[in-house]
């Protein structure tokens, strides 16, 4: 089937409601344009690998990243500034004996104006009410099998704090520049559904 | 002006039970259980008001929650971090 985008439906909700707030006033089609622009350019989950990259090389940036993330990512050129609204980013990092997941169980938060649009699985129902309940058996199903001695925490986004999860380092990747470490990384890494 | 902070890490609390008929960050599933305090994130605009239209939305302390599974699904070996900000919260020993 290629004649219905899955998206269609939600399209048309969208630019109704758009046709709501420009009616009344609120807004024009310029500035929403200007706005949706100005929050994605330049966001990736790239933003992301590349501060993953920096605290595999750099222990003092890692340290920094883990008690004070917004303050530290400017090392790397970024902020959090890049949204619509002030938000701080926490970092939370995996360990041999811990892992770290994210989800926003009552809506879809998360770290656009850093990292872009999230993948469609984020927002997805199934996905957000079930990971909180059984998040070794959703990992099992992203192909993340976790030993059972691996601690896991799941963190719900429900306030203003935005998350990134801060993958282990790779086996076998000392001899690896901090560009080719970048590269490694993954978006699904990043939210805690792949190990890297 | 925003509330002077209530608790701090290691701190034991109850979330509320309470389901307001308007918007709320304290999810469902999150409700009248015990947890941990674990980090202080500060004051921020209660998104409650903020959804509610009120201008200038009270400023209140918000901290991550730290849950076990068997507490808030009676089973489970994993743990859940929740937002919450301090009026969704009292003390618990």
């Amino acid at each position: 089937m290629s004649d219905h985008h899955p998206d269609a439906e939600i399209a048309v909700r969208v630019r109704r409601l758009e046709e709501r707030v420009v009616a009344a006033g609120l807004t024009d089609d310029a500035e929403l344009d200007d706005i949706l622009t100005r929050l994605l350019a330049g966001a990736s989950p790239l933003n992301g690998a590349r501060i993953v990259a920096r605290a595999w090389v750099d222990d003092d940036f890692r340290r920094r990243l883990l008690a004070d993330a917004s303050g530290a990512i400017a090392d790397v050129g970024l902020s959090m500034g890049g949204g619509l609204k002030v938000q701080n980013l926490g970092v939370v990092e995996n360990t041999a004996s811990e892992h770290h997941v994210l989800v926003c169980t009552l809506c879809s938060c998360y770290p656009i104006g850093l990292l872009g649009p999230s993948p469609s699985w984020y927002k997805s129902e199934a996905y957000r009410a079930r990971v909180v309940r059984e998040p070794r058996a959703v990992l099992a199903e992203f192909g993340l099998e976790l030993p059972d001695d691996v601690a896991i925490t799941v963190h719900d986004t429900s306030a203003e704090n935005r998350y990134l999860v801060l993958p282990r380092r790779p086996a076998g990747t000392e001899a690896l520049s901090e560009a080719e470490l970048t590269t490694m990384v993954t978006r699904n890494g990043l939210i805690g559904t792949a190990a890297v | 002006m925003s509330e002077a902070p209530r608790f701090a890490p290691g701190d034991r609390v109850r979330t509320s039970t309470v389901d307001p008929d308007h918007h709320t960050r304290l999810p469902r599933y999150a409700r009248g259980h015990v947890g941990e305090v674990v980090r202080d994130l500060g004051a921020w605009p209660l998104a409650d008001e903020g959804a509610q239209g009120v201008p200038d939305a009270r400023e209140e302390p918000v901290y991550t929650v730290r849950f076990a599974a068997r507490d808030l699904w009676g089973g489970g070996d994993h743990w859940v971090t929740v937002d919450l900000w301090q009026s969704y919260l009292e003390g618990a020993s």
